[in-house]
């Protein structure tokens, strides 16, 4: 089946199974392995990517589904040549070790911080229930969501 | 230079691609031509295959090949055994790469398929029809090892491969005999899922001109990769390269040479095209190695007045349908010589029953056979606590060996290199305010909440290790390290390691070692690892070994190449060598500080060789095989305090402390990532983890959906602390801490739990501590 759609601002076109799996036409059709399969049953996050300014975990969506929509992954979220702050903060408070988790974190939090500025460590810990890391403890990870998620409320 | 670099903790070098997405692991990776090997597994924990019909698969869109054993033939030899416990009747059975005539665990391979694309290859395998006849199956190693078991391997009598009993058993029996208090308890170790992020995949490609295999896998240890799929495939091993490219954690998961990554590459021999494998998460649960997996019957004995004076324990290790890659070392070696912990007692005991099931393999998990004999101490101290009616801190505080600097014997027969134990557990209990929660406690108690502490004191050993005490155990290598350091003409430094990092920071910590010792910029510090042809042979990121093994070999590499500056500058310079001074990357003159050599300077001009001192070879690269004299052993202090709802079971986790004294820090964030991840890997053990089975062998936790991972909300923030104090062997005197967070809290938070129901009489609840368990545990004692 032929999709369309527009990921990290660029139009981009296929013929693709129709079971495929939007987390496989991004990393296989389109090369963009950014974004990371970790579990089969969306319990995992790795694979999380904004689909029309929304959180989705790619894996649970056919790429057909996504026909027309804007997709945005860990490769297109710095803007400008410059880390997004939730990059720059996971850097900053070495919120990772292996990196796996790292982009579907990222993508979560930098979501959740917009959609929340200001957002206590309590609601940032039930938030990240989505996103399983194994290295961390997820200890620095809520110190750079919280770093931004304070920022972002006293901008 | 204004500040230290090593002890900052700067910024990983690692994280700009991991934070951008650029990254390559090993299925990030693509080939031209690839195809997709899929593995038809078993569905029966124990059957006999009786016929394979593989004609439907071949037939289907897309398959290039199909095989199974038969096809395979002698082109595979089966998966080896690594470790070879002297002394204990050891079996090895054969472990082919698919199964041929019988399955032993639900995973067991079948057959492969490859195709041109994944979810085809994955139709084709689902295609295979294969006949088995069931056999019963036991998952319990207890149970296995009793008569009458279905037997597993025809070859291992009785399910029995391994009896592990080094010490001496009259000896123990008369400690015991004579003790005012004997305590005693079943402990079960569940089995545990290890959970890499990135589950593993391997992508194989063969020059049939020159007979040169390339493997790209996800490896801690992508030499040992190398040494064993040499041996299976009969390849030379010069002609076969192992890349382990970005690897998203281990765990000890990535330690074993498993059947698919032989198998790839024995597909990529047969077609002459790349063939990549990568599992799923469902996959992995079935087929990744597990860890603990005891049984273990332990006692402890001591005095009225609190003086431990023995332990003794019978383990029942599950190892599962084979004997994977370590699988033996884990509950002897790395096990009964910690009987001892941080304490002064005389006596030990362990028999290790090594027993096949028709589990999983198991093999290293965090921590590798540590935790599980650090639970079985702590957990039996605080029964002695209760049995003698002491407090269970006062208890351990009677028994820690006092602090020594350079070497402690202890009965396990280990030499512990440095510790001071009462320091860390001192300061510990002051961050808990352990009296006053006391207090509070009791307080709470008498409001009908049920408050409990947990307190952990803990050594470990860990940087293995010496590698003739390695052969003297039965590991089948050596456990030393190599590394070159590398300073090319314009003074950017390579540093080529042979252990092979997967989110540890040692691209960051080894490049702050370099800096140290010779002054470069940190960011002039490439560290290169994790590919057989790039770099020196050494033998992997397990065990805690990579920063104080491949950590000792850079610093007296970097030593060598300073020595050497330090003669080429004095040349330069035209002064006597014993006037040059160095200080912060700069060698000088003494009394004419203008005149300076910078060590840049220096390498170019060993580069050029235009002007050397006489017998000075050009260059400016050193390398260094570095054996260590001895494992080292961090120690510390974890205390847990939780609450647990009666109405529901709930547990609380309110406040954790961890004072871990892994010798001077490289840097102290990298440090506190480890623990924090070590401590919430641990935790999850006590609270939520563990992998079930039914009867029949079946995994009922065989995804993410039913096996509890641990997430942010089960958490407060750490309260973390430390002590120092060095290795007294080392070139930099550090420690390892990659288990220490492990090792330590999986007792310290069950033992917080056990603290809280004492007063509903309340002595023992099998881990995982679920809600449902702990509520009827509250109803049937209420």
């Amino acid at each position: 089946m032929q999709v369309s759609m527009t990921v990290n601002g660029v139009k981009r076109e296929a013929d693709v199974d129709a079971r495929t799996l939007l987390v496989h036409f991004l990393r296989e059709t389109l090369d963009l392995t950014g974004t990371k399969i970790g579990c089969d049953t969306s319990q995992c996050g790795a694979c999380t990517v904004h689909l029309d300014g929304k959180v989705l975990k790619s894996c649970t969506l056919l790429a057909v589904q996504a026909e027309g929509c804007e997709v945005t992954t860990i490769e297109g979220l710095a803007e400008g040549g410059e880390h997004h702050p939730m990059q720059t903060a996971f850097w900053e408070n070495h919120g990772l070790q292996c990196g796996y988790c790292t982009p579907g974190m990222i993508m979560a939090s930098a979501a959740f911080v917009r959609d929340n500025p200001g957002a206590s460590e309590n609601e940032i810990r039930h938030y990240l229930e989505g996103n399983i890391c194994r290295c961390t403890g997820y200890h620095n990870i809520v110190k750079a969501v919280k770093q931004v998620a304070d920022s972002a409320a006293g901008a | 230079m204004t500040t230290r670099i090593f002890g900052s903790g700067i910024k990983r070098r690692e994280d700009p691609r991991l934070i951008t997405g650029e990254a390559r692991y090993t299925d990030d990776i693509k080939l031209p031509g690839v195809l997709h090997m899929a593995v038809a597994r078993s569905p029966y924990a124990h059957a006999n295959i009786l016929s394979i019909d593989t004609s439907a698969a071949e037939a289907m869109e897309g398959v290039a090949a199909v095989y199974t054993s038969e096809d395979i033939g002698d082109g595979l030899a089966g998966l080896p055994t690594a470790w070879l416990i002297p002394d204990s009747d050891l079996k090895t059975p054969e472990h082919p790469a698919l199964a041929k005539g019988k399955v032993r665990y639900v995973g067991d391979g079948v057959a492969i398929v490859l195709a041109d694309d994944r979810y085809r290859a994955q139709d084709a395998a689902d295609a295979i029809v294969v006949e088995y006849e069931e056999l019963p199956a036991v998952i319990d190693p207890e149970a296995a090892a009793q008569e009458g078991a279905p037997l597993i391997h025809d070859d291992v009598e009785g399910n029995i491969a391994f009896r592990w009993a080094p010490f001496d058993k009259e000896a123990s029996d008369a400690v015991f005999d004579e003790a005012d208090v004997v305590v005693s308890e079943r402990i079960v170790q569940q089995r545990l899922l290890p959970t890499a992020m990135e589950p593993r995949s391997a992508m194989a490609q063969f020059n049939p001109a020159t007979q040169e295999l390339t493997l790209w896998c996800t490896s801690q240890n992508p030499h040992i990769h190398r040494f064993i799929i040499s041996a299976v495939t009969g390849l030379n091993e010069n002609r076969v390269r192992v890349i382990a490219p970005e690897v998203g954690g281990g765990f000890g998961s990535k330690i074993p040479c498993y059947p698919d990554e032989a198998l790839v590459s024995w597909a990529a021999m047969q077609l002459g095209v790349p063939v990549k494998w990568t599992e799923t998460r469902s996959e992995n649960y079935l087929i990744t190695i597990h860890g603990r997996d005891h049984i273990q019957h332990v006692d402890m004995a001591a005095s009225n007045d609190g003086k431990l004076l023995g332990v003794r324990a019978t383990v029942y290790a599950g190892m599962g349908g084979y004997l994977s890659t370590a699988a033996p070392g884990i509950p002897t070696i790395l096990h009964g010589l910690l009987y001892v912990g941080p304490y002064t007692m005389d006596s030990v005991y362990c028999e290790s029953i090594g027993v096949m099931t028709n589990g999983t393999p198991t093999d290293a998990y965090r921590g590798a056979g540590r935790p599980e004999a650090t639970f079985l101490l702590e957990r039996m101290v605080d029964k002695v606590a209760a049995a003698i009616d002491m407090d269970p801190a006062e208890v351990r505080r009677k028994n820690l060996i006092p602090a020594f600097e350079d070497g402690y014997d202890v009965a396990a027969g280990l030499t512990y290199d440095s510790g001071d134990y009462p320091a860390a557990f001192e300061k510990a209990l002051g961050m808990a305010g352990y009296d006053d929660f006391r207090q509070a406690q009791a307080e709470a108690l008498a409001d009908g909440r049920y408050l409990g502490i947990g307190v952990t004191a803990y050594t470990e050993m860990c940087g293995l290790g010496p590698s003739q005490v390695a052969g003297a155990v039965g590991f089948q290598g050596g456990l030393w390290e190599s590394a070159t350091v590398r300073v090319t003409p314009t003074g950017k430094v390579q540093a080529l390691i042979g252990a092979s990092p997967h989110g540890q920071g040692s691209e960051t910590t080894l490049a702050q070692i370099i800096a140290e010792e010779l002054g470069f910029p940190v960011d002039d510090i490439e560290v290169v690892h994790g590919d057989t042809t790039e770099t020196p042979m050494g033998w992997g990121t397990y065990g805690s070994r990579t920063t104080p093994v491949t950590g000792a070999a850079l610093a007296h590499a970097s030593r060598k190449l300073k020595e050497k500056a330090r003669v080429l500058a004095a040349h330069l310079m035209e002064a006597n060598v014993d006037d040059i001074e160095y200080a912060d990357g700069s060698f000088s003159v003494k009394g004419s500080p203008d005149q300076a050599q910078s060590i840049q300077d220096v390498a170019l001009m060993a580069h050029l060789a235009w002007n050397m001192p006489e017998g000075m070879d050009p260059g400016f690269e050193e390398s260094q095989f570095y054996d260590p004299p001895n494992f080292v052993y961090p120690f510390g202090t974890h205390i847990a305090i939780v609450e647990v709802h009666a109405e529901t079971g709930e547990i609380d986790l309110q406040r954790y402390i961890a004072v871990d004294d892994c010798g001077p820090q490289i840097n102290p964030e990298i440090v506190a990532g480890q623990i924090h991840g070590g401590v919430v890997q641990g935790v999850a053990q006590a609270l939520c983890e563990g992998a079930i089975y039914d009867e029949n062998g079946q995994l009922l936790t065989g995804s993410m959906m039913d096996y509890c991972m641990p997430k942010a909300d089960m958490f407060p923030n750490f309260e973390l602390g430390e002590t120092v104090t060095p290795s007294p062997h080392h070139p930099i005197g550090v420690k390892g801490v990659g288990e220490t967070g492990t090792i330590a809290s999986t007792p310290t938070v069950y033992n917080a739990v056990l603290d809280a129901l004492s007063p509903l009489g309340i002595e023992q609840i099998d881990m995982p501590l679920t809600s449902a368990k702990v509520w009827a545990a509250i109803q049937s004692a209420s």
